[in-house]
């Protein structure tokens, strides 16, 4: 019982082990940047699964909760705070060890927030703006639940888009590395290329484990539940509500989480990672992935993410995704890791009209 | 014994300007099955679905030994041990048979997000009790065969069957049931009135909304008849019967 629920999850690590060893023996240490860009591109798809295919409610806003997240964390650890006066709270800060002092990109000296205050901010914004939107949208089911998540990440896009101090169109791209404790560092520069991709891996170690935890708990199987029927849930005293809200959180927690980590490791975010094509590009990784399984959202988001990184789709890169949603929903609704199953179905349905 | 269970007062419930439930006044005992009778659109299923939460009356009370639970939300009223199971099944199709009734311990166990995620000792102890109680649950209903099957490839009579496990396994205090015996055979009517009457024998009230009146001569206590609305007539299943009242408005004109 304990082997079969912790097995998977000794077998990823080892995975991940190999890869890397294989990689660098290889050479090609130039993977890693993107294998962890995927990697955190794939934490986004994990919380989506949660929502989407266990709870059974769609978001197409997803990557408004990334972007929360990512410009959160870009604009306090960028935000020169010693020319925005404030003394007496600048000098607690400061008391607290809160601040960075460092160069800019033309060398001025400048004082920041410290990116794990920032990240707390970041967290926190995410929870208020996710409990402000969740609220009143989870009551909603189906299109208009699909449309109003909508909304909101379009809203999340033209903000960021449209506000001067958070770079409009270009974005940030003087973000900070990311110093975690001593000498482990978010830092997307070569010498920090191996510690940076077990660091990604280390995230979504966690939330698997977490993850497959709950999936398989009384939690798990009420979400389930709500997907399946929420009339029958609630009649048998799921708080069809409150659960609800509550992955709907937790998901967007894990995207933020994954926007301020991929910001800080790649020196700074734009608004494309706040469009529409984002978060459907989320939704097709869950769905390839099965919907209903963790492991498919984590194995289709670090391949897909990173085959659209290596530029294999060129061009189409917005449109290979939107193939793949319509694809997946037409001929393999239990997702690509389970073709097998699919050819088999195929099989009996050519048996069947055969024999018939 | 004749201990009141669940009692309603002046209960109203309008579809536009359709009265469906007029100053209802009804009296559940303890360890009673109650049939709530009456011609289509007399107000039986709204009257259930009244008293489980999941339409709120207009005006009126709702009472739960003795306990104003009028508008309180379905997952409220079924923590308090009121099931319910609906006029069509509705399992979770894609859940094994036993996930389904796990479901049905919702109440009776406590993890939460944390502890889900945690898997603590406390929380697997849990996980195991829930799961045996299912089973039990299972076995008793002859169903255990089926554990593993999603609900869903079950045949009509087995689904109505795990609605039942379900319903059971919250150990509820008052039972629910709307229109059980619809869609089954006579083979499947006779074990569904076998079932209810074990389920009162373990000590759960129940009440069931049905057209078949045979089933409900058979197993009912008590017998209330709803006509617009409002109660007709109530008694002991013999003298329903014999009302002639009840016999000219609901059976029919020619019995009479």
């Amino acid at each position: 019982m304990r082997f079969r629920r912790y097995a998977p999850i000794a077998g990823l690590v080892l995975f991940v082990i190999a890869l890397q060893l294989a990689l660098s023996a290889a050479g090609a240490a130039y993977y890693f940047t993107q294998i962890t860009m995927s990697v955190y591109y794939s934490l986004v798809a994990l919380g989506l699964c949660l929502l989407m295919g266990y709870a059974g409610q769609i978001s197409l806003g997803h990557a408004g909760f990334f972007a929360i997240g990512g410009y959160t964390s870009a604009f306090l650890t960028t935000h020169n705070i010693a020319t925005s006066g404030g003394g007496s709270a600048v000098r607690l800060l400061q008391q607290l060890g809160l601040l960075v002092e460092r160069q800019d990109l033309y060398g001025n000296a400048i004082v920041n927030l410290s990116p794990w205050l920032a990240l707390a901010i970041a967290m926190a914004v995410t929870t208020a703006v996710a409990l402000l939107v969740g609220l009143p949208v989870i009551r909603l089911r189906g299109h208009y639940l699909a449309m109003a998540t909508l909304g909101f990440g379009i809203i999340v896009y033209r903000v960021v888009l449209g506000t001067a101090g958070l770079g409009e169109a270009d974005g940030f791209s003087d973000v900070p590395p990311f110093r975690l404790f001593g000498w482990l560092e978010v830092n997307g520069r070569k010498p920090f290329a191996a510690q940076n991709y077990y660091i990604a891996w280390t995230l979504v170690v966690i939330v698997m484990l977490l993850g497959a935890n709950l999936v398989r708990s009384r939690v798990g199987r009420a979400l389930r539940s709500i997907r399946e029927s929420e009339e029958a849930a609630d009649a048998l005293g799921v708080n069809v509500a409150r659960y609800k809200l509550t992955v709907f959180v937790l998901s967007a927690w894990l995207a933020a989480l994954a926007g301020v980590f991929a910001t800080h490791y790649r020196g700074g975010i734009g608004p494309s990672e706040a469009t529409a094509f984002k978060s459907i590009r989320y939704v097709a990784i869950v769905a390839a992935g099965g919907m209903t399984n963790l492991w498919g959202a984590l194995t289709m988001g670090v391949l897909l993410n990173f085959l659209s990184l290596r530029g294999v789709f060129g061009s189409y890169d917005d449109a290979v995704f939107g193939a793949i949603l319509i694809a997946i929903m037409l001929f393999a609704p239990d997702g690509l890791v389970r073709v097998p199953r699919l050819f088999r179905r195929i099989r009996k349905k050519l048996d069947g009209s055969l024999s018939a | 014994m004749d201990r009141c269970l669940l009692d309603t007062q002046g209960l109203n419930r309008f579809f536009g300007g359709l009265h469906a439930v007029r100053d209802l006044e009804l009296r559940v005992a303890e360890g009673d099955i109650l049939a709530l009778i009456g011609p289509n659109g007399a107000g039986k299923t709204t009257t259930l679905n009244i008293i489980a939460g999941a339409l709120k009356p207009e005006s009126g009370v709702v009472r739960f030994r003795g306990k104003p639970i009028t508008g309180w939300k379905p997952h409220a009223i079924a923590g308090l041990g009121i099931a319910r199971t609906f006029q069509t099944t509705r399992l979770f199709p894609r859940m094994t048979v036993a996930e389904n009734v796990q479901v049905g311990r919702h109440i009776r166990s406590r993890a939460g997000f944390l502890a889900g995620m945690f898997h603590l000792p406390r929380t697997w102890k849990e996980e195991r009790a829930i799961r045996e109680a299912a089973l039990a649950i299972l076995e008793k209903l002859g169903l255990a065969e089926d554990a593993d099957t999603p609900a869903g490839n079950l045949s009509f009579g087995r689904q109505r069957g795990v609605e039942f496990a379900r319903a059971l396994a919250m150990e509820p205090s008052l039972l629910l049931l709307d229109e059980p015996a619809a869609g089954l055979n006579i083979y499947e009517t006779a074990e569904l009135a076998r079932l209810i009457t074990r389920i009162r024998d373990w000590g759960i009230t129940v009440v069931i909304v049905e057209h078949d009146m045979s089933l409900v001569m058979e197993i009912s206590d008590a017998v209330v008849v709803l006509h617009e609305g409002s109660i007709l007539a109530q008694g002991k299943p013999a003298e329903i019967q014999k009302d002639s009242e009840v016999i000219r408005i609901y059976l029919g004109e020619d019995h009479a």
